[in-house]
């Protein structure tokens, strides 16, 4: 494996987490968030704030998980208060107050960001295996979640939040869990990317990155793990096996988007389900 | 002085905002979709309305020509893109609007170049004496246009068998149908004001800098869908008093707060804070 391989894996691994933290909110809860990059970048800054200060990589990394959690949990009151439309332009506006902040801030670099974030000591084979690792515990817990009683509770917000009240499930409290959940993953996705960069700007937890993400949830399939680790892979190496028509690549991004949109809305997963349908409808008639 | 200068840029502002947000608020009032798109139609009436005064160097004409051009590519939209995921749940044509934007964007960067086109001699540059106040005639013109275009269409929508139509299609859709009311005739004419309206806006913009570039419709696109919000989603009094409140607070702002925040900043912080007090935006209908 080249360090390009090495690092392309490392990038995946790190938005497999991301897109998770998102699907967790979104795809279990049905709570749209349009500026789910803001807690990706709370812990992306405090994570390479406290490795700039000195602490080692597992304290920093927890504390940008717990900042963002905390961020996000406050955030999820805003649930309580907006629904849909309304949610997923507060949260946008969300992203956009995070930019907002760190821009003017000369402690967090500004404009300029942070730079010089110390190494993981881990060498570039070993992050990606500590990457991974993570990755894999986030799937596994996110099946976890899945499967329990929470789980239905979620299903259930999702599915009509009035009705779940009725049945007397705590809405509130079950959308806030799903919130902190979400964004504390979220941070520790951004931790995860300080270190790997090890240069961060403003710009890279923009609302553009908080779409990407989306994107990769919804093309794989709200709600769907599988479809989530899939959509990841494809959006994320997408641009890459696009180099060739390098100029394009966005173009192609964007028509992707739509099409999927339009002609698959369940996602990729959605398509698969409905292939493997139609498959053993026609087993079943012969 | 320093008071009703800053009053007046956000009324600028405000009046600019206030002829891409009606043009949104109409689509949501009708679909409940977040039409983010719209804002690659502004654009796009930037490019056709520069191109066509390029060639034949009369704004008179470039004006009316592009507007009707765009609205006939808006009413495509609709048709392409909207109609046939109008029974999804509400994400999906998010997403694939999102996807159409990005998609627009480079378009307009592959076939006109990044670094955008300007005008050969731009018109409406002279300043204008206003009580002692100087604006720039395009400023002016921009006011003008959107307090004339929007008196007209709201005298329209009160008057005419048409607009009767749209109000009672945007009231309750399946009353209107009964009464005989053809509802998509009702959403292409919408379609085609709102996508005019945009291109106007995109017109004044690029006269006021002297530039269209495919990224001009990111910042007041996003703006304008926190507007519609503020101004309770789908009532159009609402986005015309949201669109000259969101202006002036963000001329203000950036003198008093500006080095806390910027300007996009400021704005939402605003939306969020007053969805916070109110959360059907200020003026919901009930």
């Amino acid at each position: 494996m080249g360090i390009y391989e090495i690092s392309l894996g490392t990038i995946v691994c790190i938005n497999i987490i991301f897109a998770m933290s998102l699907n967790m909110i979104t795809g279990f809860c049905g709570q749209i968030s349009l500026g789910h990059a803001a807690f990706y970048g709370v812990g992306a800054y405090c994570a390479g704030m406290l490795a700039k200060a000195g602490f080692p990589m597992y304290a920093a990394l927890f504390a940008g998980m717990i900042f963002a959690g905390m961020t996000g949990l406050v955030v999820g009151l805003s649930s309580l208060r907006v629904r849909e439309d309304f949610l997923a332009i507060t949260t946008m506006g969300v992203n956009f107050l995070f930019l907002g902040i760190v821009r003017q801030q000369d402690f967090l670099g500004g404009e300029l960001g942070v730079s010089s974030i110390p190494s993981h000591g881990m060498g570039k084979i070993g992050f990606l295996v500590f990457v991974m690792i993570l990755a894999c515990l986030v799937i596994a817990w996110s099946h976890m979640i899945k499967r329990s009683w929470m789980g239905f509770a979620f299903d259930a917000v999702a599915d009509d939040e009035d009705i779940a009240q009725v049945l007397g499930i705590d809405v509130g409290r079950y959308k806030l869990v799903a919130f902190a959940i979400g964004t504390a993953l979220a941070g520790l996705a951004g931790g995860l990317y300080a270190y790997f960069a090890r240069f961060i700007v403003p710009d890279d937890f923009g609302f553009i990155t908080s779409i990407t993400v989306l994107s990769m949830v919804a093309v794989g399939g709200i709600g769907s793990i599988a479809g989530v680790v899939i959509g990841t892979l494809l959006l994320t190496l997408m641009p890459e096996m696009f180099r060739f028509i390098s100029d394009y690549k966005l173009l192609i991004y964007g028509l992707l988007l739509f099409g999927v949109m339009r002609f698959a809305p369940e996602g990729l997963a959605g398509l698969i389900k409905s292939f493997v349908g139609f498959i053993c409808k026609k087993r079943a008639a012969l | 002085m320093l008071y009703l200068e800053l009053l007046l840029q956000g009324l600028i502002q405000g009046s600019m905002y206030a002829i891409i947000a009606v043009g949104l608020t109409l689509v949501y009032g009708l679909l409940r979709i977040l039409h983010v798109a719209h804002a690659g139609l502004f654009a796009l009436g930037g490019y056709v309305g520069l191109l066509i005064f390029n060639e034949t160097g009369s704004l008179i004409l470039a004006m009316p020509l592009a507007a009707a051009l765009v609205g006939l590519v808006g009413m495509a939209v609709y048709r392409l893109c909207y109609q046939p995921i109008l029974d999804r749940p509400p994400y999906v044509a998010l997403i694939a609007s999102i996807g159409l934007f990005i998609a627009m964007e480079e378009l307009f960067r592959l076939i006109f170049g990044p670094y955008g086109l300007t005008y050969k001699n731009p018109p409406l540059q002279a300043y204008v004496n206003l009580f002692g106040i100087h604006i720039r005639a395009a400023e002016l013109c921009m006011v003008g246009a959107s307090i004339t275009l929007l008196g007209v269409l709201s005298y329209l929508a009160q008057n005419t068998r048409i607009g009767v139509a749209c109000r009672a299609t945007v009231e309750d859709p399946e009353m209107a149908a009964s009464f005989g009311i053809d509802a998509i005739k009702v959403r292409y004419l919408n379609f085609f004001i709102g996508s005019a309206l945009a291109a106007l806006a995109g017109i004044f913009v690029s006269l006021l800098s002297n530039l269209v570039e495919p990224t001009m419709g990111g910042v007041p696109s996003y703006k304008a869908l926190a507007i519609i919000v503020l101004g309770g989603l789908g009532n159009v009094k609402g986005t015309l008093i949201a669109s000259l409140v969101i202006g002036i607070v963000e001329a203000f702002g950036t003198i008093y707060i500006g080095n806390l925040l910027d300007r996009d900043a400021i704005a939402f912080a605003f939306l969020i804070i007053v969805l916070m007090i109110r959360p059907q935006g200020l003026f919901a209908e009930k």
